[in-house]
């Protein structure tokens, strides 16, 4: 034998010395099934950093540099909630507008979604389009504001309308970035495997570029509720209904810092508990699934 | 197992005669490609392979190698020459196993035969079938980040064969495995390959491997890759330690030649 060859593969052992060889090294070199639980981390630092916070703000009141009226306490802020409560304005506000929000959502996804497959796969429209798109992304949709109450007056159309010019080019968009992200080699394989244009869209494309999408839903949904808030403020009366939008300027027009204050938390914490409850599990089980979990700070 | 041992004998005793005999599945003829207006890729190369054979083509970097698969699949089309190629294409198989991360092992074998038209209930049953077969049958609800990058790869060949083309392409498929694993995946290839009667056209670097898998190989030069030597292999080069270091050594020697002429 040549010095210079290292020794040659010769076949050895019989198929079922190798079949039990293979499923010693399966299981070897497989990770066990991983258990989930609970993750107090999880509820209890968030829930601690936001004690801290509401510390700061009581000590800060309590040094009494500021009137009291103009600068409340949480205490103060909590009262006036409780009213609010009590006569029943809050819910009524978180209804509306989350109901808005939800409708007002579900439409961008519905109009936004066929348009960003649409653009990322025929390469003239996106070029014709890709920037206007983009552009309207940045654009803020309050500028929508004055001209949808002079189309569509004090209406709930107003509000849908503003909601509209904000979700559906952020949807399209993080559709489109996620279907530019997907690898080409998968795009290849649905190719080898005999792939029709419409199959490799729903087979291959679709699924590959989900992640993103969850992302442009998660940042569609973010810019119709901002939108919807906006639009509640400006444009109050009419037949629209009362939004936390409009329960906010209320609170202005008394000068009611409390009611002000009030506004702004139930809107925090609608936003927080959409992430919370919606997008967080959603983008949690899609990223588990595909094995891009590990080592982020999720 | 009779019809093993028989196509066992056959290629010792009568290969030559035996492979002639059958009808051929690749044809290559005086086939040349470029990629705009540098230097071919590939030169004149002229190729017969016939049904059931199992071909390795052997090659340093840069030979072309994968272009070449990329031809026979139809994935690209030759600058020059003709070639002759199964009417309804090739299944391939890559380095990384390409498997869809989204879907389970089950669920990417599924896709293949989904994507041929095989129907909902049929399709179950015969991607199980095809885990099997490739010993996985313990993993098959495993998502691709949940196995080991020997099992990925047997997934890809359960996915390959549910293609069910008769031409099988394998570019470099174990080179990312460690050596235990690929050892095992030689022996898992043969056993699949004689129990479903594939042409493979396997592509490697690694002349050691060519010689294990192939019954033929064929050496291609570099920069153009031209076919430049081809040897036939016996079952006597996969169990006689002697006569498999010489053909090893042979082959290593006639490729390094080549690697020398671009010194």
């Amino acid at each position: 034998m040549p010095e210079t060859v290292t020794s040659p593969l010769l076949k050895s052992g019989s198929d079922d010395e190798l079949r039990s060889l293979e499923a010693g090294l399966d299981s070897l070199q497989s990770d066990a099934v991983e258990r989930h639980r609970i993750d107090w981390s999880r509820i209890l630092l968030p829930l601690a950093a936001f004690i801290v916070l509401l510390l700061a703000w009581q000590f800060y009141v309590s040094l009494g540099l500021r009137r009291r009226d103009l600068v409340p306490g949480p205490l103060d802020v909590l009262g006036s909630l409780g009213a609010l409560w009590h006569e029943g304005t809050v819910q009524e506000a978180v209804w509306t507008s989350l109901q808005r929000g939800i409708i007002g959502f579900t439409v961008s996804i519905v109009v936004g979604t066929p348009i960003g497959l649409l653009l990322s796969q025929v390469r003239l429209l996106r070029r014709a389009f890709g920037p206007l798109i983009s552009g309207l992304q940045v654009l803020p949709s309050v500028a929508w504001v004055p001209a949808a109450i002079i189309w569509f007056g004090l209406t709930d159309a107003t509000v849908y309308f503003v909601m509209f010019m904000g979700a559906i080019p952020s949807i399209i968009n993080g559709l489109i970035a996620g279907v530019d992200q997907i690898p080409p080699q998968y795009r290849r394989v649905g190719q080898i495997l005999g792939a029709s244009r419409w199959e490799m869209a729903l087979n291959v494309v679709l699924p590959a570029a989900l992640p993103g999408y969850v992302g442009g839903l998660k940042q569609g949904w973010a810019f119709s509720w901002r939108s919807l808030m906006a639009a509640e403020i400006i444009a109050m009366g009419g037949s629209l209904g009362f939004g936390l939008g409009s329960l906010l300027e209320q609170g202005r027009q008394l000068s009611d810092m409390g009611i002000v204050m009030s506004a702004i938390l139930v809107i925090l914490f609608v936003g927080i508990a959409v992430e919370l409850l919606v997008f967080a599990p959603v983008e949690k089980r899609l990223l588990r699934r595909r094995g891009l979990l590990a080592g982020s700070t999720r | 197992m009779t019809q093993l041992l028989t196509a066992d004998a056959v290629t010792t005793t009568n290969a030559g005669a035996e492979s002639a005999r059958r009808a051929p599945v690749v044809v290559l003829e005086h086939l040349g490609k470029s990629f705009g207006s540098g230097a071919p890729v590939l030169d004149d190369i002229n190729a017969t392979i016939r049904q059931g054979e199992f071909v390795a083509l052997l090659g340093a970097s840069g030979c072309g190698k994968s272009t070449l698969l990329n031809i026979i699949s139809g994935l690209d089309g030759p600058s020059t020459g003709a070639l002759e190629v199964p009417e309804d294409g090739a299944a391939f198989m890559f380095q990384d196993s390409s498997l869809f991360p989204w879907l389970t092992a089950r669920g990417n074998v599924e896709l293949a035969l989904k994507l041929r038209g095989v129907g909902r209930a049929a399709r179950k049953a015969r991607a199980v079938e095809l885990l099997d077969l490739v010993n996985l049958g313990h993993s098959i609800d495993k998502r691709p980040h949940e196995l080991s990058g020997g099992m990925r790869q047997r997934v890809a060949l359960a996915r390959a064969l549910a293609q069910d083309k008769p031409l099988l392409l394998m570019d470099e498929p174990f080179a990312a495995l460690d050596a235990i694993t690929r050892d095992l995946l030689h022996n898992e290839l043969e056993r699949v390959w004689k129990e479903t009667g594939r042409t493979i056209i396997f592509v490697t670097h690694n002349v050691r491997e060519a010689v294990r898998l192939g019954q033929r190989v064929l050496l291609l030069s570099s920069k153009p890759g031209r076919v430049v030597a081809q040897w036939e292999v016996s079952e006597e080069h996969r169990t006689d330690a002697a006569a498999a270091g010489k053909l090893t050594g042979d082959i290593t020697t006639r490729l390094r030649e080549e690697i020398r002429r671009h010194a």
